[in-house]
């Protein structure tokens, strides 16, 4: 911590209206390396944020008896960027990081959520597997976007659909994640499921 | 090429209760009074004991007064950056702290009333579509 007047802060063009009365956040969720802090970093208004968190690991099935000595802490990183909405609203975008496990760190990370993007690479669709199941476990609501590396197969997303066992309604739509009206374009559609849903439902739960 | 095969999951019965881990240590307790189910429960939060807010990352700090010569420099800083409203991510990011010193930091300073906060808009609470619809013209003008 260095004193606080040498503590950055946002840019002046950056800063929030005092009217802004409310924050909204959404998830970017996918396996290591799918391309979540690349789509954060292209619909962000702001130069990307990153949130840590440090916990410590216990030791598993080690004598415990020296306390510290078996126990290793560990950093987790979160970057975020920021999209202003209107005088009133503000989005925040969350690139998690890949492995689940961390996810409970930062409160209410899944829990508040409009919804999530999951990113995909056909290369190693299996990398996002984890993560899609523990969105569905908590109720997220989540659409699907096929980041399209040149090298990897192009399946048909009818044969993706059944390869990743979603239902007909779920959004599954390809993108470029460097491509800010590509990213934006997945947003959009994340917005529309979210409303398709609302209508059909009346709530988000 | 067949792609790999996943099966999707139901929504956990028991929703999990905010995933909140006890920031307490038991220092020198054997730690096998509760069994890990999972493996979230093998980890805790490094940091200071003592109850936190209920801070969202995007709930929004503002701050109520100039920082006073007195405040110790995390406050006075928090104070400066929250002359406009700063989530408590972004807080976090420009102060270097981890999440939860931050909160913890802010739980003190929300109680002693020199910043307040703005909470964040949740999917559970969405009174109509009128936000999404928001949130889609914001994204139209990107
Ligand atoms: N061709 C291509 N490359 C991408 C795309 N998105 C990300 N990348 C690259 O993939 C690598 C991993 O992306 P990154 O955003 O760091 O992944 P993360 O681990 O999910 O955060 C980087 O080298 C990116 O430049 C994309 O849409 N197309
Ligand atoms: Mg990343």
């Amino acid at each position: 911590m260095k004193a606080s007047d040498t503590v950055p802060g946002p840019r002046a063009e950056d800063q929030l209206p005092h009217s802004t009365q409310a924050a909204a956040k959404i998830v970017i969720v996918g396996g290591f390396g799918v391309g979540k802090t690349t789509m954060v970093g292209s619909v962000s208004e702001i130069k990307p944020l990153t949130t840590e968190e440090t916990m410590t690991q216990a030791g598993i099935g080690v004598d415990d008896n020296f306390g510290s000595a078996s126990k290793t802490a560990t950093t987790v990183a979160m970057d975020f960027g920021r999209i202003r909405i209107s005088d009133e609203v503000v989005l925040y975008l969350f690139g998690t990081p890949g492995q689940e496990r961390f996810w409970f760190l930062w409160n209410g990370l899944f829990e508040g959520a409009l919804g999530a993007v999951v990113l995909v690479d056909t290369r190693r669709l299996e990398v996002s597997f984890e993560v899609m199941g523990r969105l569905e476990e908590r109720g997220v609501p989540f659409v699907v976007a096929v980041n399209t590396f040149p090298d990897a197969p192009r399946y048909a997303i009818e044969d993706l659909r059944q390869a990743l066992d979603l239902t007909p309604e779920i959004p599954i739509i390809e993108c470029d994640a460097r491509r800010r009206a590509s990213s934006r374009d997945v947003l959009m559609t994340l917005m529309r499921f979210l409303q398709a849903l609302m209508a059909a439902n009346g709530t988000l739960t | 090429m067949t792609p790999p095969q996943r099966h999707r999951r139901r929504p956990a019965s028991d929703p999990p209760s905010t995933p909140v881990p006890s920031p307490r240590h038991t220092p020198g307790g054997t730690g096998q009074d509760e069994e890990p189910k999972k493996p979230e429960r093998l980890y805790t939060i490094t940091g200071p004991d003592g109850d936190r807010a209920q801070l969202d990352l995007v709930t929004l700090i503002v701050a109520r007064a100039d920082p006073p010569a007195s405040a110790p420099p995390e406050e006075a800083a928090v104070l400066r950056l929250c002359a406009s409203p700063l989530s408590v991510a972004e807080l976090s990011a420009y102060l270097r702290l981890p999440f939860s010193a931050m909160t913890v930091l802010l739980t003190d300073m929300l109680a002693a009333g020199t910043v307040h906060a703005r909470a964040p808009i949740v999917r559970q609470q969405l009174p109509d579509r009128s936000l999404l619809e928001a949130v889609m013209h914001g994204l139209e003008r990107l």
